[in-house]
């Protein structure tokens, strides 16, 4: 790691060259699954990068892609699955230097585990329900080191009080179902953590769990990632769990980006109606007076038949603002609208900028 | 170190059935067992002796054979108790069994020694001695038939799983669906047929004997194992296949490949190991089932173990035969449901016993 890539922009438009300069540079990458109904495209053309040290947190709705992309770089479309259609996977997914998409997959599933580690959304269908927190952590630590049984079980201990674990050293022999939520997830935790990954992602990882102790497994993430200097995704419908995390926000929508950049950029500048929506959607302490919350309008699009132009027209109240019906004809670029931040709309930055001062953020 | 954010509300971890427990548990299984099989022995005992003697059937008739004079006739009903009240028999009937014991006429007694479940109508043996000779032919087909249709049957169960709609899978699932189909004493005649007569592979012995080497129990015992085994497997590999496609499905699943686990540990560690609960709850109960004597194989291939011993006596009216069959296979199916539920708290740590 060179001075560059620590302060190279987290978020930024791929460079089309074959040197790679983040740790985890996602380029072009489609997810599409074959069924009996046509070809869903869960993710369709994402772009993102990621240093060490940096939180991405990625936002959107259900069936927006967020989770499919988290398991495509993980290679968990590819491994086992059996007799089911393979997941047509297209784009690279540059780890470290390393192309993924190309690996050879048993590189990959070495890989997995040590160098890039996950934590789910429910811990408790996540824990294998027959065997200990400790066989389970001793197992993810053997699979990558060559230890014996006693020094992996030490190795667990540790981790088990690294993440706040009371009394380690007992709780090492309970099985999953002997913990209350938040200590399994802190448990998941633990395990993914164990080979020190340089990539950590995780998926939803508080929906799950009570609103109390929602925030201390967020505070754990990052005091963790400190720690370790990892760098982490978040995936998420929760704006509020990567206002208190993200380094950088991706909004998905429909499989694709609709907007990206710094997080205080698009929690206080945001350029796209859909990233309106959503801050309109979410609860806010932090003022006086709460109008009502405003749910975006309409349902997800379908990823089979997706909207002709923007995937978001149908649900957007400024889908007649630029002229001549483009915003259901042609399908909107990422384009920058100020220093390493991006949005893909239609309308024009002043619009955009209009629409936002005037009208969304007073009613926030 | 960032000793991160402890706190949270904190459990004590919950003790561990101890050894109490279970105990107090195994006691109390037990017991319910004991129950049971008195109510299947009032039920077979009301069955098998009261209903001959309200059809108007004369048990001691049965027993003396239609030839012997009346006054040997009425020496027989002294003996046996007949002449007694009806729960003075069955209280006898089931003292009998853990105490042995005397059949008397004046001074001709007969001592049937503990366990006593009188004597065969047909053979004058005691009915424990039938039952004995029995056991060892019903327990070895039994066995080996339940290891040969667990292995084939799980194997091609997980395979099919992991190559959903292949050529594999479609194959191994019509074929499992003869195999439910296919009748034993139909697959039994034409494995017979072909090995026995036809290509004389194999020779059967007539009958077995504790004395035959074991030589001569795997040759006579051989088909009637793959014949049997072929019918379980068939069940055990549809069901195999169902419960790994369930499993495969469950995040944890996902979390062991996530962890970089070979998919070789992910089937067999994780997810072959979730799925064996199902498969030997019904396992330990096939199994018991089948303890009682497997009527169909032994018939067919003339086994002389507990199923055939009972053919035998219900064809003969053998009385005291056909209740200690029953009694017994009324055991077995007790016990391994009993075993069953043991087995389960030791393959499932959610399971509690108690």
């Amino acid at each position: 790691m060179t001075e560059l890539h620590k302060t190279g922009a987290a978020v930024g438009e791929p460079v089309a060259t074959a040197t790679p300069t983040a740790f985890l540079e996602v380029r072009d990458l489609k997810v599409h699954f074959p069924t009996d109904d046509g070809l869903v495209k869960s993710v369709d053309g994402l772009s993102f990068q990621l240093e060490k040290g940096k939180t991405l947190g990625i936002v959107g709705e259900s069936g927006s892609g967020k989770s499919v992309t988290s398991l495509g770089i993980m290679g968990l479309h590819t491994a086992g699955q059996y007799g089911k259609r393979k997941a047509q996977i297209s784009g690279e997914i540059w780890l470290d230097g390393r192309e993924l998409l190309s690996a050879d997959p048993r590189e990959v599933r070495r890989l997995r585990g040590r160098e890039m580690a996950m934590i789910f959304q429910d811990p408790l269908s996540a824990l294998h329900p027959y065997y200990t927190i400790g066989t389970q952590i001793v197992e993810a630590y053997r699979i990558h080191h060559d230890v014996d049984k006693k020094t992996a079980r030490r190795r667990a201990i540790e981790m088990l009080d690294r993440v706040g674990i009371p009394q380690p050293d007992k709780r090492v022999d309970n099985y999953p179902h002997e913990f209350s939520g938040g200590m399994r997830q802190r448990a998941m935790i633990a395990m993914s953590l164990v080979n020190n990954p340089e990539l950590l992602i995780a998926d939803e990882p508080t929906t799950a769990l009570d609103v109390t102790v929602q925030a201390q497994i967020l505070d754990l993430i990052r005091d963790l990632q400190k720690e370790f200097g990892s760098a982490v995704i978040v995936i998420t419908h929760d704006l509020g769990v990567v206002a208190e995390l993200a380094d950088d926000i991706l909004v998905m929508y429909g499989g694709r980006c609709v907007e990206r950049g710094p997080a205080e950029k698009v929690f206080y500048e945001p350029r796209h109606p859909y990233t309106w929506g959503l801050l309109g959607s979410m609860p806010r302490l932090d003022r006086e007076q709460q109008d009502r919350l405003i749910p975006v309008k309409g349902s997800p699009p379908s990823l089979i038949n997706v909207p002709s132009g923007c995937a978001f027209n149908p649900r957007c109240p400024y889908a007649d603002v630029p002229k001549d019906n483009v915003t259901r004809t042609v399908r909107p670029e990422l384009t920058e609208v100020g220093g390493r931040h991006w949005a893909a709309c239609h309308m024009t930055q002043e619009q955009r900028e209009r629409i936002w001062t005037e009208e969304i953020a007073p009613k926030l | 170190m960032a000793r991160a954010a402890a706190g949270g509300s904190h459990k004590e971890a919950p003790a561990a059935a101890g050894p109490r427990t279970v105990l107090a548990y195994l006691i109390r299984r037990l017991f319910a067992v004991l129950i049971m099989v008195l109510v299947v022995l009032l039920a077979t005992f009301t069955v098998f002796y009261m209903l001959p003697k309200w059809a108007g059937q004369d048990i001691a008739v049965l027993f003396a054979g239609k030839a012997t004079g009346a006054e040997q006739i009425e020496g027989i009903r002294t003996k046996l108790g007949l002449d007694q009240p009806v729960l003075v028999q069955f209280w006898d009937f089931v003292k009998g069994i853990p105490l042995g014991r005397d059949y008397a006429n004046g001074a001709d007694v007969t001592h049937c020694p503990a366990p006593c479940f009188g004597y065969s109508f047909v053979t004058e043996k005691p009915v424990w001695d039938t039952l004995k000779e029995a056991m060892p032919v019903t327990g070895a087909l039994a066995a080996g038939a339940a290891i040969l249709w667990l292995v084939a049957g799980v194997a091609t169960g997980v395979v099919s799983a992991l190559r959903r709609g292949s050529l594999w899978d479609r194959a191994a699932m019509v074929g499992a669906l003869g195999g439910v189909s296919l009748p034993v004493f139909f697959t039994g005649m034409v494995a017979m047929g072909i090995f026995v007569h036809n290509l004389g592979w194999i020779h059967i012995e007539d009958g077995l004997n504790t004395d035959d080497s074991i030589g001569v129990w795997f040759e006579t015992l051989l088909l009637p194992w793959i014949v049997l085994a072929l019918l379980n497997a068939a069940m055990y590999a549809r069901l195999t296949r169902a419960t790994m496609l369930d499993v495969l499905g469950e995040d944890y699943i996902r979390t062991a490949r996530a962890k970089g686990l070979g998919e070789r540990a992910v089937i067999t560690r994780h997810a072959l190991r979730s799925a064996m609960t199902p498969i030997l709850t019904v396992f330990g109960l096939d199994l018991g089932a089948l303890l009682g004597g497997a009527v169909l194989t032994e018939s067919t291939f003339n086994l002389p173990g507990l199923g055939l011993a009972a053919v035998q006596a219900i064809s003969s009216h053998d009385l005291p035969v056909i209740l200690g069959v029953t009694l017994f296979a009324a055991l077995a199916i007790a016990v391994a449901n009993l075993l069953v539920d043991l087995l389960y708290a030791v393959i499932d740590p959610r399971v509690r016993l108690g």
